[in-house]
């Protein structure tokens, strides 16, 4: 069942040492890209004669069980015309800053996947219009539930738990874009205020 | 009559009613409590696969409209019975606490499902373990989703319920609101009804 | 191979410049939504939801609005987060299979297969023949009451409340299928990894011819109902619509991308259970306006019924064949052998104990789910419970579109755009 996908070798060719390894597994390509030139390759998978990866098909990240192994962003590809798929994976080492370019620019469909990846794992995607949590709520403050140091059930205490969801007001969670003209702005965390009386668009720590 | 000020004067443990219960309140209350039993609106307050269930329920085969149910009172200040249909993330809390809130007495509360009754196989750091560590409930409907018959049954119990009211008591009608601390229960009796029970226990045993 | 939609000269007043298909006029519209600019006004901010009977399920829509134009659409999703995938790493494979129904909860058995697929896929499994046809028939069953839902809430949404009705009581006669196959209504959890939960009673393929005899019927009535008509095609018809080239950049799948015109069907671009080998067309929509959707959606249905109609015929000529692998590692040997063979015995205690246990690896499979395309990415360790399960969410992804579709629009299109994306909270929320 092991079936190479001819983009590996093109790949290799192009980008050269940037292109870390690849594997076969239940008969699908992986391929590991260096994070420093992960928009390039995606890009260059994107637009090139040949390859025409046109589809995005899925943006999430894995984190294992053996802590050291590096997180890793997981990009799945489509060609829609060529009826080819490809997944390109990149590794981020938890001791260091968990970011890597967004491909927001060039598949619209990573908008809210990557928002999601942000808000349950902790990367940052750089050049993201609009990162901040998206299923838990803005001030969400336990933590990125799908880490493997996130225990299951939460951090803090149910009763915990509860009175911070009941302390929240439903109208207090506004996007900073929203929040220009929402009348909950006075209840918004100062924090939040000063950033946006900067005139900060962008997304929460 | 009915309508003396529960808090004014007296604890709340013991309230006792101007009018003590006599012929013609007993007239009065089966009167009373036959017209809301059989014209109970409900809110749907619908989140997950008990809302399909319970639009099921609505539907032709089932009918809910021979309980006087078939008007879905989507606003909260014309409901009489909400119905939490689903599963209740904690994101989602302060919005059925705020429309808990906003119906007007005399309200009651259906828990259908497992999920709102105790949080159902959800036992993790989103889910609430059943509504009723937010607002109070009358009755619980065991299922995941309970069968329409099995929601029928819920609402039947609680009609039970209703004729057995009496509008000379006023602990019935009384706000639970959410207290000075930020919750509704006391901490540790949320604790104690959120903790995990069963075979949940063993479920997170790895192998 | 692919069928076009048919008579969209039907209504159709044509195209304007920028290629997007103009509105039926119903009334005489005052310009500009009816703001006035020189007055001063304000943009006003409405908050529909989260909870709303219009918003199929706990969705949160913060719209600008000037007048009655929205100049922004911001959605809020999360009110249904259930941290299934944060589960799933807490259960063996098999248990997951009750979570899956959770997901989609409008065609549970959908996601059954779809994530049994992935779990096969995995370990290299090899499904027997009725198995298969089994698990076809459960994706179509799937897929006719989800479009019925679909459409039954629509027509709710855009005033009509009859269809609703019909369509529920269609529901109820697949209900009753299920019920009868797996015991349940709608948890079905009817796959294993390596099979199925059990096989169809006797009797049961009776019922389903007989439900597959009559539901072009009801087909039928619902097509004149609505496709004809003057109130369903002024909302419908130029609202909402999406380019091809924008619904490719927007990842939509299924229904959504299909009547912008993309011929992708994952049944037929990378077949899964013998999809190759049954006789089905594919409707691709023109204009990707609500109205396409819905013809899309109301054709598949009716090509459902023909898929059905085959898988019927095969299910007769594989009467008693195993609907299980063989491979005593992954399916429960029959409890006579348990009972009586050490080996056997062996086998069931690890089985029941430490579950089933894929080699080390990942695997990602797509299957054409009622609302896109479903995909499950597995990875294992080697163990017992995954590393990590991925739910590939059609319904969130196909909601990330709704501001490019509502900016411009009048408030009431909103409602009729958010119900033309065919979204089910739990899948987006998970």
């Amino acid at each position: 069942m092991a079936t190479l996908s001819p983009s590996v070798p093109a790949l290799r060719s192009e980008f050269g040492s940037s292109i870390e390894r690849h594997l076969v597994s239940s008969g699908q390509t992986v391929v590991y890209v260096t994070r420093d030139r992960s928009h390039d390759v995606l890009a260059w998978l994107k637009d090139t004669p040949g390859q025409e990866f046109n589809y995005l098909t899925d943006v999430t990240a894995v984190e294992y069980r053996d802590p050291e192994r590096p997180l890793e962003v997981v990009y799945q590809l489509r060609s829609l015309g060529r009826r080819a798929n490809l997944r390109v994976k990149v590794a981020l080492d938890k001791r260091g800053t968990l970011e890597v370019r967004s491909v927001y620019n060039l598949w619209r469909g990573a908008d809210w996947l990557e928002r999601e990846v942000y808000d349950m794992f902790g990367i940052t995607f750089v050049g993201h219009p609009d990162l901040r949590r998206i299923l838990m709520w803005e001030t969400y403050a336990e933590g990125y539930p799908l880490r493997k140091d996130f225990p299951l059930r939460g951090h803090f205490s149910r009763a915990e738990q509860t009175r911070q969801a009941l302390a929240a007001n439903p109208e207090a969670h506004y996007s900073l874009e929203e929040l220009s003209i929402a009348d909950a702005y006075g209840e918004l965390p100062k924090e939040m205020q000063e950033r946006l009386a900067k005139g900060e668009r962008g997304f929460l720590k | 009559m009915g309508l003396s000020n529960p808090k004014a004067g007296h604890d709340d443990t013991t309230t006792v009613s101007s009018v003590s219960p006599n012929w013609v309140t007993t007239r009065l209350d089966f009167l009373t409590n036959w017209a809301r039993s059989n014209s109970l609106w409900p809110m749907p307050f619908g989140t997950a696969c008990c809302a399909i269930e319970f639009m099921a329920t609505a539907a032709s085969r089932f009918d809910l409209a021979r309980f006087g149910m078939e008007r879905m009172s989507f606003s909260p200040r014309q409901a009489d019975v909400l119905i939490c249909a689903g599963r209740l993330p904690f994101k989602l809390a302060p919005v059925i606490r705020r429309i808990w809130d906003q119906m007007p007495q005399p309200k009651w509360s259906i828990s259908m499902g497992a999920c709102a009754s105790s949080g159902g196989i959800f036992d993790n750091y989103s889910m609430v373990q059943g509504i009723d560590t937010i607002i109070p409930v009358d009755v619980y409907v065991p299922g995941c989703p309970p069968r329409p018959e099995g929601l029928m049954y819920g609402i039947l119990l609680l009609q039970k319920k209703i004729k057995g009211e009496t509008f000379t008591d006023d602990s019935l009608r009384v706000e639970k609101l959410v207290g000075p601390s930020g919750l509704f229960l006391p901490a540790e009796r949320v604790d104690e009804l959120s903790e995990p029970f069963g075979n949940s226990i063993s479920q997170t045993r790895s192998s | 191979m692919t069928l076009r939609t048919v008579e969209m000269a039907l209504a159709t007043p044509g195209v304007d410049a920028a290629g997007y298909p103009t509105r039926v006029p119903l009334g005489v519209a005052p310009e500009n939504g009816g703001y006035r600019e020189d007055l001063g006004a304000e943009h006003m901010l409405v908050n529909i939801g989260p909870q709303h009977p219009a918003t199929h399920g706990v969705l949160r829509l913060v719209l600008e609005l000037e007048g009655e134009t929205v100049k922004r659409c911001i959605p809020h999703i999360g009110y249904l987060h259930s941290g299934f995938e944060k589960l799933g790493e807490y259960r063996q494979y098999n248990q997951i299979i009750p979570l899956t129904d959770r997901t989609d909860y409008l065609s549970p058995m959908a996601n059954n297969v779809a994530f049994a697929l992935a779990v096969e896929q995995l370990m290299g499994l090899e499904l027997t023949e009725r198995c298969k046809v089994l698990r076809v028939i459960a994706c179509e069953m799937s897929r006719i009451i989800s479009h019925l839902v679909w459409l039954g809430t629509t027509g709710i949404d855009l005033g009509a409340y009859t269809p609703f009705l019909w369509s529920f009581q269609e529901r109820e006669r697949i209900y009753n299928l299920q019920e009868a196959w797996t015991g349940a209504r709608l948890t079905t959890s009817v796959t294993r990894i390596g099979g199925l939960m059990a096989d169809v009673p006797d009797g049961w393929e009776a019922g389903l011819r007989e439900f597959t005899n009559t539901f072009p019927k009801t087909l039928q009535e619902i097509d004149t109902m609505f496709t004809r008509n003057a109130i369903w095609i002024g909302r419908t018809q130029g609202v909402g619509a999406l380019t091809a080239e924008e619904a490719i950049n927007l990842s939509l799948s299924g229904p959504m991308i299909r009547a912008s015109g993309v011929d992708y069907d994952v049944r037929k671009d990378q077949p899964y259970l013998d999809y190759d080998t049954y006789e089905f067309d594919v409707p691709i929509g023109e204009y990707g306006d609500i109205y396409d959707r819905y013809r899309v959606r109301l054709e598949e249905m009716a090509q459902s019924n023909r898929i059905l109609e085959q898988a019927l015929a095969r299910l007769g000529r594989l009467k008693g064949a195993p609907i299980n692998v063989s491979d005593p590692r992954v399916v429960l040997p029959p409890k006579s052998r348990a009972m009586s063979d050490m080996e056997a015995m062996i086998f069931h205690f690890k089985q029941v104990m430490e579950g089933v246990k894929p080699p080390a690896g990942e695997a990602y499979v797509g299957v054409e789910n009622p609302k896109g395309e479903l995909g499950t990415y597995l990875v294992s360790d080697g163990t017992s419970k995954p590393v990590r399960w991925r739910i590939r969410p059609p319904s969130f992804i196909n909601l990330a579109s709704l501001p490019t579709m509502c900016e411009g629009a009048l408030l009431a299109d909103v409602i009729a755009i958010n119900a033309s994306v065919d979204i089910v909270m739990g899948e987006v929320d998970r």
